[in-house]
């Protein structure tokens, strides 16, 4: 060991997000090109107006990419480039589909999902520059609650829901449809995150076993199960059973999520076979769906005008005829799927871009998917961990049950690929979404002052144990409070400000606290962050044992 | 437009889209394994004289201390290299995120074992550990005084003070 050899320090910069630009290049090239090439492929030549809209493309990656990097440094690099990918796939997409001159495809609005896509990033960083800390979320816990309440039973409102296809799900607003089920995934993320940080303990420790199954309480499960038959209820009078799945799966996850307990899982394993079987008996619309996914190419089930196979099998048709590679861009035949341009996108960009293509697309889904998750397993508060994770298995689920309802390894359910899909609800909702997971990606990746494994504390006010036998020197004041001993050594602070630590005096960036909390914060650690705080004893054993 | 460049146009663009794909895997790759660990194995390559040596030691002031040992360096162990200067305070050594020196070893505990100063001496004491606090062959039992250079075993690591 060398004389000069450094204290352990943690040695990151603020990252300068190279990685980030590099993506952001591949992802504009992929959402630009594929758009190129529908013009080139069709038309024969550039679309009108592609150099403006390339750049407005572009331009708003790089607002992003600088917003980014202004309040969000240490967020993580992989994210923004995914969901820019998807989005330009998605509009070139919708735009081929529209210049098909279909019938069919009439509804199909590149133009109009460009400016939603573009709303929902305007929305999406102008929140991830509001909101400083995640936790500041954690406040409104249960206005989140009755938010989503709301949101759910809007369309339920005569006069305001509207419904289309058979589902209550829209509602309009000055002549704008919206889908406030999508917000109310958010809301609902939100709350369960905020109510299980605090409640897990009960709900993981008082209860009675039955069967070697841990068993909560039934009145620690009040406001939750509230929720969630209210939800389900009304989901059930909206005929949306996607969406239902979706904030069922959503409730499960995270409450496995907060407390650890399998049989969370197959409790809701086993709800959920009861209430689907129910479904398909009462509602004659569930059972058709089911029928059509078991059966589609009976010329019974095929030729049916109402909930018939047709668009399912036209789906079917159309990724084989991609096969391994695809068409190409604007050569297949995707507009022959009944609305290729909103839930069949990805039958048919299977069409146009093959097996290949699809592969691409639902590992850049599972990119986001992972970095959601990877951000929960790695930010230090409850709340955040449970955010992120719900946030990300949400989406996660939604993909599944959406592609694997096109490629029919489920019965087909009608929700919207996120950033894909045409709808402006679902795309704000999603960008929404994404700045979430993006502001605590942010919160985990940051160097702390909390030490991590293996690395040397930075030594926090923290009490020490009482300790047996500890001599004659006091024993009790340490870490950050260095100054009253009274020692030999004349000098009691020591010149540094936390003494016992290596790295308080290092010129290393670590995380400052004026920089993360609410401006009327204190400054000290203990005083300004109580919800870190809050959550450490609880958060600890969670983290460690593994 | 000819029938050869669409089709390279169109596996160009999935080779595109894979290009993607591989490279915010490779970006992922940086993140799999955990940062500490890297850390320590880069610092243990290094063999602790990295070249951040110089901006480390400028940024921390030498402790005031008129003689004895300076800094308490990891000898043995996944931390090895490891080094902390030594101020007036006492350093905790454990498992627990809370401590000083926070060690990455099954076979310590979450608080050790402290290591603190009294007149002109260093003690190492025992916090109640699972595995024990050694030096040589002795499991300290008491306060024990610690000289410069002689190694404290704590689960798999080696500490020793150094002037």
């Amino acid at each position: 060991m060398s004389a000069d050899t450094p204290a352990v320090t943690p040695r990151q910069r603020r990252p300068l997000r190279l990685a980030e630009i590099f993506l952001l290049i591949l992802a504009l090239g992929g959402g630009v090109g594929g758009y190129a090439m529908v013009g080139l492929s069709i038309r024969g030549e550039l679309p009108e107006s592609f150099w403006w809209r390339a750049g407005l493309l572009g331009l708003t990656a790089l607002v992003a990419h600088v917003v980014l990097r202004l309040r969000a440094p240490w967020s993580d690099q992989v994210i923004l480039p995914a969901v820019v990918l998807l989005n330009g796939i998605g509009l070139s997409m919708i735009w081929r589909l529209e210049i098909s001159d279909s019938a069919g495809m009439a509804p199909a609005d590149a133009a109009g999902n460009m400016s939603a896509s573009l709303l929902g990033a305007v929305v999406a960083f102008t929140l991830l520059w509001i909101l400083r800390d995640h936790r500041w979320l954690r406040r409104y816990t249960y206005i989140a609650m009755l938010v989503g309440l709301l949101l759910v039973a809007l369309p339920l409102i005569p006069g305001l829901g509207e419904e289309i296809n058979g589902a209550r799900i829209w509602i309009s607003v000055g002549g704008f449809s919206l889908q406030p089920a999508e917000f109310a995934k958010i809301a609902f993320a939100v709350f369960f995150a905020g109510y299980l940080v605090v409640n897990r303990d009960t709900l993981a420790l008082a209860g009675p076993k039955v069967l070697g199954l841990h068993l909560p309480r039934l009145r620690d499960l009040g406001p939750i199960l509230v929720v969630w038959a209210a939800s389900l209820v009304v989901l059930v009078f909206q005929r949306d059973l996607g969406t239902s799945l979706l904030f069922f799966g959503l409730f499960v996850a995270m409450l496995y999520q907060a407390t650890a307990r399998s049989s969370w899982i197959l409790l809701g394993l086993s709800l959920f076979a009861v209430g689907a079987l129910a479904a398909a008996r009462l509602f004659p619309h569930v059972q058709a769906r089911v029928d059509v996914w078991l059966h589609p190419f009976d010329a019974e089930y095929y030729d049916r005008e109402i909930g018939g196979s047709f668009q399912l099998v036209q789906g079917q048709f159309s990724m084989a005829n991609g096969g391994l590679f695809g068409t190409g861009w604007g050569e297949g035949r995707p507009f022959q799927i009944p609305y290729a341009y909103s839930d069949f996108i990805y039958a048919a960009l299977g069409e146009e871009l093959g097996l290949t293509g699809l592969a691409a697309i639902l590992l850049t889904y599972l990119l986001i998917v992972q970095r959601g998750l990877k951000t929960a397993v790695t930010v230090r508060d409850g709340f955040g961990k449970l955010l992120a994770g719900g946030l990300a298995f949400v989406m996660a689920l939604q993909i599944f049950v959406v592609v694997g309802g096109i490629t029919r390894i489920i019965p087909l359910t009608g929700l919207t690929l996120p950033f894909m899909a045409q709808g402006g609800s679902s795309l704000l909702a999603n960008w929404i979404v994404v700045a979430l997971l993006l502001r605590i990606s942010d919160q985990a990746r940051r160097p702390s002052d909390l030490p991590v494994r293996g690395q040397v504390s930075p030594g926090r006010a923290e009490p020490e144990p009482v300790l047996v036998g500890a001599g004659s020197d006091g024993g009790t004041s340490d870490g950050a409070a260095s100054g009253p001993r009274s020692g030999p050594s004349g000098t009691p602070a020591a010149g540094t400000p936390a003494a016992g630590t290596p790295a308080s005096g290092s010129p290393l960036p670590r995380r400052r606290v004026a920089d993360r909390d609410v401006p009327d914060g204190g400054t000290g650690p203990a005083s300004s962050a109580p919800t870190e705080r809050l959550d450490h004893p609880d958060d600890q054993p969670g983290g460690e044992h593994r | 437009m000819s029938e050869l460049t669409f089709t390279l146009l169109r596996l160009g663009y999935l080779v595109l889209l894979w290009v993607f794909v591989l490279s915010a895997i490779a970006v992922l790759r940086r993140d799999m394994g955990s940062r500490s660990v890297r850390a320590a194995r880069r610092q243990r390559s290094d063999g602790g004289s990295s070249s951040s040596a110089p901006a480390a030691s400028a940024g921390s002031p030498p402790p005031p201390r008129r003689s004895g040992p300076t800094r308490l360096v990891v000898t043995a162990g996944p931390l090895t290299g490891t080094t902390l200067p030594l101020s007036t305070s006492s350093i905790l050594i454990g498992r627990a995120p809370s401590c000083t020196l926070v060690l990455d070893d099954d076979y310590s505990s979450s608080r050790h074992a402290r290591i603190f100063p009294q007149g002109d001496q260093w003690y190492v004491e025992d916090l109640g550990s699972t595995n024990g606090t050694y030096i040589g062959d002795q499991r300290l039992s008491s306060p024990t005084h610690l000289p410069p250079g002689v190694g404290v075993q704590i689960g798999r690591s080696v500490v020793e003070l150094q002037g």
